[in-house]
């Protein structure tokens, strides 16, 4: 008994739950008549159970883990901007440098004048900000849930950025998306204020960085920094610093 | 990203047949794809990954043709197919039953199935893409993906359970 050959592409389609309504309900008529076509489902059938063995899959080897996620970690270029997605020319020059300029400039930031280091920070996080709205990538997962946003972020970073639902005191929650500033991927948690967006990147507060919080503008946008638990938060937004404040309260109050 | 790095790890031992060069080609994969983050604009990030994985798959294999071409030459000669036409030819079928049942031999088999249809056959059945998904990542329209998963099995019913009646096999 042999399935019926013009039909074999559609009872493939059947078992992978591809076909729509009308040619499901087709094909299933057929096969309560057609002895082979009918043979021939339970062989394919057969066939998956024998291949859904995960032993089939082969392991990464760990060294290659390791070598992925230090690549990650250290090589990643600086953060490439697009020309069309971000107009600003006072910081081409930065960005033009390269991982050299990167890398020196790190070193004598870290020496010299720590500062700075938070000023070049700015820069980036203010570019984030304008690429998550310019490029339509605001968020990577769009829930006003955190239960939602919360575990999204497991298995992509290495560290739990705390997310509080603040649609009460005028904070709605939008999301969250993953972004790379300064040499790492960062989490940013997306609120939105009337019709202004709020992003706001965590990363863990390393040995140089000072307790100190910051209030400031940025090329028009304001930028609040505060620490909290061993973690650095920066609020970038193009609402009022004193409102970006408000929300640091908010936001610090609601997490601890 | 890094949770689909066993499966991507996974494609590329089947793609290329090759533990080193599969390291290689992953660890190439990853480096594109974080690069290429923001420029990532679908919905599906496991099936953009995956397009990145097979297309650095692909890079290889064009650059080791010679050597490719070797290895199907000594194709007749392969552990998995000459495994599975002993265990047709020698043994009872009970033993033909345990032994197919071993991952190993079905590892085999599937190594020996000839591209296009392996790769169609991986994306589907160890990844579960949906057909459109992998007709993304392998630039190819779904009708072509259809018939090679349907052209896929049927070797591998044929090669895996050879002792079902030989006239039940398809003919897409």
């Amino acid at each position: 008994m042999t399935a019926c050959p013009d039909r074999v592409i559609l009872l493939h389609g059947l078992i992978d739950g591809e076909l729509d309504a009308v040619n499901s309900v087709a094909m299933e008529a057929h096969l309560k008549g057609c002895a082979g076509c009918a043979d021939e489902q339970r062989r394919l059938e057969e066939l998956r159970s024998r291949l859904a063995d995960p032993s089939l899959r082969y392991d990464t080897p760990p060294s290659l883990r390791d070598r992925i996620e230090t690549q990650i970690r250290t090589q990643m270029p600086p953060i490439q901007i697009r020309p069309n997605a971000y107009r600003r020319s006072s910081n081409g020059p930065w960005l033009a440098g390269g991982s050299f300029a990167a890398v020196a400039a790190s070193l004598a930031l870290l020496f010299a004048a720590p500062q700075l280091t938070t000023v070049a920070v700015q820069d980036q996080l203010v570019a984030s900000h304008v690429r998550s709205l310019l490029a339509n990538h605001l968020t990577d997962i769009a829930t006003s849930n955190r239960h939602v946003v919360k575990p999204w972020f497991n298995g992509r970073i290495d560290f739990a950025p705390p997310v509080v639902e603040l649609a009460e005191q005028g904070f709605a929650l939008v999301g969250g998306r993953l972004d790379y500033v300064d040499g790492r991927v960062v989490p940013a948690i997306v609120y939105r204020r009337r019709l202004h967006t709020i992003n706001l990147f965590v990363r863990p507060a390393n040995a140089f960085s000072s307790p100190v919080g910051i209030v400031t503008r940025r090329n028009g946008y304001s930028l609040v920094r505060w620490t909290r638990g061993g973690l650095e938060y920066w609020a970038v937004s193009d609402i009022d610093p004193k409102e970006l404040q408000q929300f640091q309260q908010i936001f610090d109050r609601a997490a601890n | 990203m890094l949770p689909h790095l066993d499966a991507a790890y996974s494609l590329a031992r089947y793609l290329s047949h090759d533990p080193v060069a599969a390291e290689d080609i992953v660890q190439n994969a990853f480096l594109r794809a974080f690069r290429g983050f923001d420029g990532f604009r679908g919905e599906a990030p496991k099936a953009w990954l995956f397009a990145i994985v097979r297309n650095c798959c692909m890079d290889w294999l064009n650059a080791n043709r010679e050597r490719q071409r070797l290895f199907e030459n000594e194709g007749s000669t392969e552990p998995g197919v000459s495994a599975v036409r002993a265990a047709i030819d020698d043994e009872t079928p009970e033993a033909i039953l345990q032994r197919t049942q071993d991952a190993t031999l079905v590892r085999s088999t599937i190594d020996n199935l000839p591209e296009p249809f392996r790769e169609t056959l991986i994306l589907r059945e160890l990844e579960e893409f949906s057909y459109k998904e992998i007709s993304m990542i392998s630039g190819v329209p779904i009708g072509t993906v259809m018939s090679r998963l349907a052209r896929a099995r049927a070797m591998l019913c044929d090669l895996l359970m050879p002792a079902g009646d030989a006239d039940m096999r398809a003919h897409p």
